[in-house]
């Protein structure tokens, strides 16, 4: 939208009114945002249960952060989901939207509108969805038992070894639609000129995607990794209605952490802790994708 | 760009089998929510019966006033300051703008638990403006955002116009600028509805005893908590708290699609 050589300085003419018309939207937002965001910096820095009087820590929860395993186990798998999240539906969404563009294909609006619907969907309806899925009586068991498969069945969310995988196809499920439709939209801005000099030199499919689709859309691949990412950052609802952390604590997630030791445990300290670092990461990780995702499109 | 037969064949078998794997979780659970059993009559009476049993009505009724607090306000407030950020040059304008961009991605969970324990001192959780007064707060944070780059891209020289012709700072921003900003201020309204009716975090915190302010994402949680004996009438719920916000998207499916992908995008 920028871009235009008269706004290359500041727009508009001065003036002080401007204040007065920011001013109702700063209030709100320094009031039930910006302030809680520093109250979270400063409670990180006690011991506090929320009642009685709080006591000084220090650091000593930023180092609890990284010592305790349960905690460290939290950050662990939040890198688990973001394969599941992002990486997934990138590499799913790179493949179905390259091949659905090499084509005009009829009903590819109507196609839009289905693969993008999970994204309106309240988390909680999609849990709820999903914990039939997986139920030990569900879906996915009586269709493993009736292909003769029953050896296979387990209550996929309540196993050790299953329930973070079940959890994060959970997000593959999510996101890949919004990725392809992002993709989808990239490649129809590339120009057709393009694709017949690279046939010109006699390059087939492969090479096509290659050399000429995929650096044409990494701007969009950017975006598509920074809403992911964040999404798998932000995984409360989904944990929190899944399996709660569950079995041991093998699907816990920083944000389920936040929730968990303010309002379960009573270490409101240590939860503004886990709360401060996970902002710190997501604004780190967007700051790296737009850098990077600038840098290859210059 | 020409393909053979069989690619374009490939091309629809991929299509249907990718937006079945979409579709089927959520059809599969409006499907159960129809079905018959223990406690459910079956068909449409499921939803009667989970609108009693499960209270979706009074749920239902908390999300449509919080959303509609939320979506007024935070919007009103966003048009004036991305009026202010988009047209106006004051001194410190960058600055509070970009302390403004932190709210986008500010995520929840860091504020939600300093929040709750200072409007708990103030006696403010289990009320109306507990849940919604942190959604505005963060609604204001895009908004702004949004409307100021559409308010930018506004052709110059029609505000020039009005001035000229004598028009006051309030009349041109209202009778000039927003008609022309109609199409991002809708994207707007239906980006906050939909974010503020699946607001999962903020009325779990904030509502920690008043059953009557439950929103129905809310309620959904904990009535698939407490009722076990069947899954037709939490399903019948979950299509309830579900279908708001897709009839919106059915209708305005381009705000939504556009709104969440350029949304992410830096001006």
């Amino acid at each position: 939208m920028a871009g235009r050589p008269r706004q290359l300085g500041p727009p508009g003419e001065p003036r002080r009114i401007g204040y007065l018309y920011v001013l109702p939207a700063f209030l709100v937002y320094a009031v039930f945002a910006l302030y809680p965001l520093l109250r979270a910096v400063h409670l990180s820095l006690f011991d506090w249960d929320g009642l009685t009087v709080g006591t000084w820590a220090g650091l000593s929860n930023y180092q609890e952060v990284l010592t305790d395993e349960r905690l460290r186990a939290s950050f662990g798998h939040a890198l688990v989901l973001m394969v599941f999240f992002a990486l997934i539906p990138l590499v799913v969404g790179l493949l179905l939207a390259a091949i659905l563009h090499r084509a005009s294909v009829r009903g590819l609006g109507f196609f839009r509108t289905v693969v993008f619907l999970p994204q309106v969907v309240a988390m909680v309806v999609i849990a709820v969805a999903w914990r039939r899925i997986y139920a030990p009586d569900g879906t996915i068991n009586s269709v493993l038992t009736s292909i003769g498969l029953e050896s296979w069945t387990r209550g996929w969310l309540g196993e050790y070894a299953f329930a973070l995988p079940a959890v994060g196809l959970i997000g593959t499920w999510f996101e890949s639609g919004l990725v392809t439709v992002l993709l989808l939209a990239g490649m129809g801005r590339i120009p057709p000129d393009l694709y017949e000099a690279a046939r010109l030199d006699g390059a087939g499919a492969v090479r096509e995607f290659f050399a000429v689709t995929l650096p044409s859309v990494r701007g969009e691949i950017a975006v598509a990794l920074t809403l992911t990412v964040i999404a798998a950052l932000k995984t409360f609802d989904l944990i929190y209605m899944t399996t709660s952390g569950g079995p041991g604590h093998t699907t816990t997630v920083p944000s389920y952490e936040v929730y968990r030791q303010a309002f379960e445990l009573g270490q409101v300290g240590l939860a503004c802790t886990i709360g401060v670092c996970l902002t710190v990461i997501i604004f780190a990780i967007s700051f790296v994708i737009t850098r990077v995702g600038d840098r290859v499109a210059d | 760009m020409r393909v053979s037969p069989s690619e374009r064949t490939l091309n629809y078998v991929i299509l249907t089998a990718f937006a079945v794997f979409a579709i089927w979780p959520i059809l599969s659970i409006v499907v159960a929510g129809l079905q018959p059993d223990a406690e459910a009559p079956g068909g449409v009476g499921n939803l009667t019966q989970a609108w009693e049993i499960g209270r979706f009505g009074s749920y239902l009724r908390t999300s449509v006033l919080v959303s509609a607090f939320v979506v007024t306000v935070s919007t009103v407030l966003s048009v004036l300051a991305g009026f202010a950020f988009g047209t106006m040059r004051f001194r410190g304008a960058d600055a509070l703008f970009y302390l403004m961009l932190i709210g986008i991605m500010m995520p929840a969970e860091a504020i939600v638990v300093p929040l709750f324990f200072d409007l708990r001192a103030i006696g403010l959780t289990d009320t109306f403006w507990a849940i919604a007064l942190p959604q505005v707060a963060q609604s204001v944070a895009f908004g702004t955002f949004w409307l100021r780059a559409a308010f930018r891209s506004s052709p110059r020289s029609l505000v020039e116009a009005a001035r000229l012709d004598g028009a006051s700072t309030g009349r041109i921003l209202w009778q000039v600028l927003v008609p022309l900003a109609r199409p991002a201020i809708v994207t707007l309204v239906v980006l906050t509805f939909m974010w503020t009716w699946n607001e999962f975090l903020i009325p779990l915190v904030m509502i920690p005893t008043n059953e009557a302010l439950r929103t129905a994402p809310l309620g959904l949680g904990f009535f698939s908590g407490q009722y076990t004996q069947g899954y037709a009438l939490l399903a019948a719920g979950a299509t309830i708290v579900a279908l708001p916000v897709v009839i919106v998207y059915l209708f305005l499916q381009r705000h939504f699609i556009a709104g969440m992908l350029e949304g992410a995008v830096k001006d």
